[in-house]
């Protein structure tokens, strides 16, 4: 008797056991005081898949300037296209810290923008007309920084440039480069508009492959290895210990590095505050995730106001670098030193205690604990 | 004393509970090592890092490339071998060397119940668990029994008390019972769990569970051994473990604790489930139940005695020699290992290293991703010992590529329990300089309670 009463209460426990056995995500009823799902909604309804549809007209207004500007090219048309480059490339630095859902598959990110660009293989690429855009192999001869060397660095002057633009390979190489944008863009948009937001809003739970802690892994890699190394340590020789100011962003166009940084940097704030992408409005984000376990006493550490004072540093330091970092780094590099430490900063408050207070899993870690 | 324990050794009982464990334990090992391969995680663990962390005087034990599946191979089939009960003693030494090489392998992966089983498979190398329900003893007359000495089991018994209650020992601190941490951390976050996520936000609950789980880890054993509390314990057992494996992501450790503790059931209960067994397996039972008592060579039982005696005075002062170190355990994690202490820290780091050159001063910062996987920089960045390695492995690399005069510094920051970010390591010692030993680590800084 007693063996059957302890063998049925071993097996049903087993079973429910079993059944929960490392099924990430498993379900979206989040009944805690902070709703991982309702963030999750803000995320997906107001930031991601509103930048995302704004990068992609962009890039249609970039693909129709094109053609206006291959109708009839001249300068002035050349100018307009790179302002429509720019502002395509502005509202990249929106999205580009998403990399999750088909986004991550396509390897959105290395396929955009990738600096420098190869010039040789670029020059290659053109000569020989029989290029696959889609290998890793090149990366860097496509995305803005690619059309940043075709724009502003393929001759001297403007009225060469144009010229050189038009020269059948080259024009057949930009309009492939623009349509790949384009292309892959529109993919990702895509599918976050036919299933993939119900999949990325339901898989609400807390593991390692749940939204919130992959979103949130997404979110401090690109901080600091696309914004904090990329942007600023990398060409003020962090890394290298020497500096390297010909790896800055926009090598060509030269005069905005500064500008993409600073777009970047505030999206990188815009979401953490829970900012809407149209700015009208204040949701749930980082931020009142990390006041809500504050006020609930788990911690009283104010992690939030550590990272926003921090941030508001790194504001400091950027006013005093110039709009030019490959100039700044070869002029003054102390000044891009400085930003870069005020960058590195909050990367503690970031990576500490913020993970450790939202009880974060690390990035593809779902081994075993104890 | 020396009649009563003299009186204990030659007690005999069924070998029943031993075979159910060899049986239980075995299979449990290779359902494990097939979890294990099946989520890639031989792959993701052991082949592509490219820098695995040592344990102090193992620096020797390094992965074998794509062998280490074949490694995989052979501890499960050892594994799956004892279980069965052929050529018992080769296997079950098989396993315990594969297992704990395997284990010795990359420090990042260290798990209590990893150690646990490397512990009981080795103990069960001293011990005749092939002489009963297995297929030594069916081909075997001679070595086949239906009683074996009291002790065998109680070796046994006794690893499971030791785990119980210096598990239960380590919760006594401030954190555990006073703050219900890092339990509140934890709990809270699971509250998209169907049934009780609901409750996992009470702060009375993370309290609960934390009373709880000390209450329990100190007293099973007790309860455990005392036949009138056997069947609620075990109701306990199930309860605490199951719940831990659906709250936190534990893996195979709360079955290998649930077959544990069926060692504390009688002979009768044993016997049952070896009949059913046999029925399962159309075996007669009966040919097993020969009145026999395994005695062994005397000279092989004196020295499974005095290497069991001893394995266990190891084991009862290895968990204290964290007491030989000042400073909070938690955050200097001197003596934290290979003692039990399970679940009790929520900590998380950041590790930023810095290489001079001595002469010039010129320097730059490593970027830990190009070196370590995301697991290893986790492990790495609360732990001093992963950073001195590191360091080192950093220094080596770096020498190689021709830089000179070399100094490494490290800037590091870790959280424990909720604590806001402190510096960890004295960012102004040159790590190159340390290396691993059993010093005390007087350039961890001191814990600041905030």
């Amino acid at each position: 008797m007693k063996i059957s009463i302890a063998s049925i209460c071993f097996f049903s426990l087993m079973v429910i056991a079993m059944s929960c056995d490392d099924n990430p995500g498993e379900s979206s009823m989040l009944t805690d005081n902070f709703d991982r799902g309702q963030m999750l909604d803000f995320w997906a309804d107001e930031i991601i898949i509103p930048s995302y549809t704004a990068y992609v007209s962009a890039l249609e207004e970039l693909d129709s300037e094109m053609t206006n500007f291959y109708a009839d090219p001249n300068v002035d048309r050349l100018n307009n296209l790179r302002s429509t480059w720019l502002e395509a490339y502005l509202t990249w630095q929106d999205v580009a810290m998403f990399e999750i859902g088909r986004a991550e598959e396509i390897s959105l990110r290395n396929f955009t923008n990738i600096y420098p660009s190869d010039v040789d293989l670029i020059q290659s690429n053109i000569e020989r007309r029989d290029y696959n855009l889609e290998l890793p192999s090149n990366f860097d001869a496509q995305g803005f920084p690619a059309l940043d060397y075709l724009f502003f660095g393929l001759a001297d002057s403007d009225i060469e440039i144009v010229e050189a633009l038009i020269a059948d390979d080259v024009e057949s190489y930009v309009t492939d480069l623009v349509t790949r944008l384009s292309n892959l863009s529109t993919e990702v948009l895509t599918d976050w508009n036919s299933g993939f937001r119900e999949e990325f809003v339901d898989n609400s739970g807390s593991s390692a492959s749940a939204a919130t802690d992959k979103l949130v892994n997404d979110f401090l890699f690109y901080y600091e290895r696309n914004l904090r190394a990329a942007k600023v340590g990398i060409p003020a020789g962090v890394f290298s210990g020497t500096e390297q100011p010909n790896l800055v962003e926009g090598l060509y166009s030269q005069a905005y590095s500064k500008e993409l940084f600073l777009r970047s940097f505030e999206a990188v704030q815009d979401f953490f505050e829970g900012q809407s992408y149209d700015g009208q409005q204040i949701g749930v984000s980082l931020r009142q995730y990390l006041d809500d376990i504050r006020t609930s006493n788990a911690t009283d550490v104010d992690i939030a106001g550590l990272i926003i004072t921090q941030w508001e540093e790194v504001d400091l330091a950027a006013a005093e670098v110039g709009d030019n970092f490959r100039e700044q780094v070869i002029e003054d590099n102390s000044k891009m030193l400085a930003l870069y430490d005020q960058l590195q900063a909050a990367v503690v408050p970031l990576k500490v205690d913020m993970l450790s207070a939202l009880n974060i899993q690390v990035d593809f870690v779902d081994a075993d604990g104890d | 004393m020396k009649t009563i324990a003299i009186e204990y050794l030659n007690k005999k009982r069924k070998a029943a509970p031993l075979a159910v464990f060899r049986i239980l334990f075995g299979l449990l090992m290779v359902v494990s090592l097939i979890r294990f391969w099946h989520y890639g995680w031989i792959e993701k663990l052991y082949l592509l890092p490219r820098f695995h962390f040592h344990y102090y005087g193992f620096e020797w034990v390094t992965v074998p490339g794509n062998w280490t599946y074949l490694l995989f191979i052979i501890c499960g089939l050892s594994a799956f071998l004892f279980a069965i009960g052929y050529k018992y003693r080769l296997c079950i030494i098989t396993f315990f060397l594969s297992f704990t090489y395997i284990e010795l392998m990359d420090k990042t992966t260290y798990l209590n119940h990893y150690y646990f089983v490397s512990l009981v498979s080795f103990i069960l190398i001293w011990l005749p668990a092939q002489v009963h329900f297995s297929v030594d003893a069916w081909r075997d007359k001679s070595i086949r029994s239906e009683y074996i000495a009291q002790w065998h089991i109680g070796a046994l018994q006794l690893m499971m008390a030791i785990v119980y209650i210096y598990a239960g020992l380590a919760k006594l601190n401030t954190d555990w019972l006073v703050d219900a941490l890092p339990l509140s951390i934890w709990l809270r976050e699971k509250g998209h769990l169907p049934l009780i996520g609901q409750l996992l936000d009470e702060r009375w609950l993370h309290y609960l569970f934390s009373w709880g789980g000390a209450i329990y880890d100190l007293s099973i054993v007790f309860f455990l051994m005392w036949s009138r509390t056997r069947v609620v314990a075990f109701i306990a057992v199930l309860v605490f473990h199951l719940l831990t494996k659906i709250l936190f992501p534990i893996g195979m450790f709360p079955y290998i604790m649930i077959v544990g503790t069926l060692l504390f059931f009688s002979d009768d209960f044993h016997t049952k489930i070896l009949k059913l067994f046999s029925k399962v397996c159309a075996v007669d039972y009966k040919v097993f139940c020969n009145r026999i008592c395994y005695i062994g060579k005397p000279g092989y039982r004196r020295l499974s005695l005095s290497v069991l005696t001893g394995f266990f005075v190891i084991q009862l002062l290895f968990p204290l020699r964290c007491y030989a170190y000042p400073g909070n355990l938690f955050w200097t994690e001197q003596g934290y290992r290979f003692s039990w202490r399970v679940m009790l820290m929520e900590k998380t780091g950041y590790a930023n290293f810095k290489v001079v050159d001595a002469v010039t001063g010129k320097r730059f910062y490593v970027q830990n991703e190009d070196f370590l996987t995301a697991f290893q920089q986790k492990q790495m960045s609360t732990q001093a010992d992963f950073m001195i390695e590191y360091a080192h492995y950093l220094g080596d690399h770096f020498r190689a590529q021709g830089h000179q005069n070399l100094q490494i510094f490290v800037e590091s920051y870790a959280s424990l329990n909720g604590r806001k970010s402190q510096v960890y390591l004295d960012p102004d010692i040159d790590l190159l300089t340390l290396d691993n030993n059993f010093k005390n680590r007087d350039f961890i800084r001191p814990l600041y309670e905030n």
